[in-house]
């Protein structure tokens, strides 16, 4: 899949404002006053400026409205309501902490769970596609669910849960990695079965068009495997391993938190990437494009 | 509404036979012709006479090379429209409404005035039968000719989808697949139409037709070999007198000495 610059900045932007209004409200940590403002811009500076992101790849952003008709079928429209749901009741939250001094547990862990449907939500509209087996798998959530929490711990300032969360999202990222790369051979679709042309070899011997398309554009994307063993790495280095670090190193201070979550955020695009253009559309197959 | 009908009245769609497409790719001018001078936003090219070009198209033409476990190679020119899928997984992820399948007869279209153009409904088909235009930022895909089968002002022999209407070769057929007695019913029947990729649960309604096996013609070429043969091997008369003297002439075929530089 095309890695859009957009949907990379709206989903690693707003998982992670997502996960810390979830820790916002179930009240870790239970803040009040100025530090609860700065806390709460922090999150829907995310989570609002991720959500905007998003709308950039739209081809017509002013019918966006129309997006929150379908939710009895559509994990988009789904999204859409469950965002605007958290984001209203964590602003109660939000208000009553921040002008009122009071915490509002009610609401807070209201929020915080919608917080959590909303990520799940993202994560299905991915999770869902069967055309894209590398996604199509129970891990999809469990991954982008983990990474947000973790991330959430991380800019919540909750040093040792912060570490644990980002072991376990790490493992996560690696078991979704080994699982999405046997993907699209495990999922049965091949050449064969796109052209019925099988039993025997099909090989694609002309596209229909000398140019490109928007297909090819948004759905081939290859990245050499070499290239993204390393990307891997860097992910695998920058978004958990060098803030775990951090966060362990005794007597961690302000100042090796901000590096935490600046090396999370580094690796938690790179992670998001790969997430993409890793990602093998069937489409590909009509194009000879997949070695299945 | 992006719920899916449990059932439609008809299941409208095309039929489409791989033994007989030659690969013109008349369907592809065709379809593009008329659906950019009828209903809905024209589907755009880009650089259309640049280094660069790129267009919308709902129809293309692939080709590929079988070898089939016994028998020669083929060339199989293969059309790809949309399937107008029974369980059509673009409608249901669709956010806005905007793509839906009709009850009466199982088409699915897209109203363009609903669409944000997200894009979702093409990630979703398998087929690659959606394509966003880059000019209108609205998702276009086949509408199985809907402004030309129930159209009035055509003349009735035009009231067929355009690709299947312009196919020199008459390798698409339209009709109700859903009709058991229809004419394109009876064809997949008899010549073992199948489904695209079954195993992604989309249910097409158009089907393809398969190439029929060719004939393995290399033995036939040996039996023939004979035939070939010279009819006489020793040679009379002026011509072959002729052809003798020239080639004792310095440089003909059988001088040891200039032959076969
Ligand atoms: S072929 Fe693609 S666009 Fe057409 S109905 Fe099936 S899934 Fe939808
Ligand atoms: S691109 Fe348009 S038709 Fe397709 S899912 Fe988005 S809103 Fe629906
Ligand atoms: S039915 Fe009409 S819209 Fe569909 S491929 Fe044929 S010409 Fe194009």
């Amino acid at each position: 899949m095309h890695p859009a610059p957009s949907v990379i900045v709206f989903t690693s932007l707003s998982g992670l404002g997502f996960g810390l209004l979830v820790f916002l409200g179930v009240g870790l940590p239970p803040v009040t006053g100025w530090v609860a403002l700065v806390f709460y811009l922090i999150a829907y500076g995310l989570a609002v400026g991720g959500l905007l992101a998003s709308t950039f790849h739209l081809g017509h952003p002013e019918r966006a409205l129309k997006a929150f008709t379908q939710w009895k079928t559509s994990w988009l429209s789904r999204e859409a309501w469950l965002s605007v749901a958290a984001l209203l009741v964590m602003a109660v939250h939000a208000f009553a902490a921040v002008f009122l001094d009071s915490v509002l547990t009610l609401v807070g862990w209201t929020g915080a769970a919608l917080s959590l449907v909303t990520v799940y939500s993202t994560s299905m509209i991915y999770a869902q596609l069967k055309t894209v087996p590398r996604w199509n798998q129970p891990l999809t959530p469990v991954h982008l669910l983990s990474l947000s929490i973790a991330g959430g711990a991380l800019l919540a300032g909750q040093t040792t849960l912060a570490a644990l969360l980002l072991t376990l999202a790490a493992a996560v990222q690696v078991a979704h990695w080994q699982m999405g790369d046997s993907a699209l051979s495990r999922s049965g679709t091949d050449l064969s079965t796109a052209t019925g042309l099988g039993p025997g070899t099909v090989r694609a011997f002309e596209p229909p068009h000398t140019g490109t398309n928007y297909l090819l554009k948004e759905f081939v994307h290859v990245v050499g495997r070499r290239h993204a063993r390393k990307l891997r790495l860097i992910a695998l280095l920058f978004g958990y391993g060098l803030p775990v670090l951090f966060l362990l190193f005794p007597g961690a201070g302000h100042v090796l938190g901000a590096l935490a979550v600046v090396s999370h955020l580094a690796g938690l695009v790179v992670s998001r990437w790969l997430f993409f253009a890793e990602a093998e559309h069937v489409v590909g197959l009509y194009y000879g494009k997949r070695v299945a | 509404m992006t719920e899916l009908p449990a059932t439609t009245q008809k299941k409208l769609g095309l039929v489409i036979d791989l033994d007989t497409c030659v690969g013109c790719h008349a369907c592809v001018i065709s379809c593009k012709g008329w659906n950019t001078e009828n209903y809905g936003a024209p589907l755009s090219d880009q650089d259309a006479y640049g280094a660069d070009p790129t267009g919308t198209f709902l129809n293309r033409v692939h080709s590929y090379e079988i070898t089939p476990e016994d028998g020669p190679a083929q060339l199989v020119h293969f059309p790809k429209s949309c399937l107008h899928c029974e369980d059509a997984p673009c409608v249901t992820v669709c956010p806005t409404g905007a793509s839906y399948k009709r009850a009466e007869d199982g088409i699915v279209l897209v109203n363009e005035s609903d669409c944000i153009g997200c894009g979702l409904c093409a990630w979703a088909c398998p087929y690659g039968a959606r394509e966003m235009d880059a000019a209108e930022g609205v998702m276009k895909k086949c509408t199985l000719c809907v402004d030309r089968i129930y159209n009035d002002n055509l003349p009735e022999e035009d009231r067929e989808p355009a690709c299947v209407r312009t196919c020199p070769a008459g390798a698409r057929h339209f009709g109700d697949l859903g009709d058991p007695d229809s004419a394109v019913s009876q064809l997949v029947e008899a010549r073992g139409g199948m489904d695209l990729m079954p195993e992604q649960g989309t249910k097409p309604v158009n089907k393809y037709l398969p190439p029929r096996p060719k004939q393995d013609r290399a033995a036939e070429t040996d039996t023939r070999a004979p035939q070939l043969k010279p009819v006489a091997e020793d040679t009379k008369g002026f011509f072959s007198w002729l052809d003798k003297a020239l080639d004792r002439l310095p440089g003909g075929a059988s001088d040891p000495d200039k032959g076969g530089s």
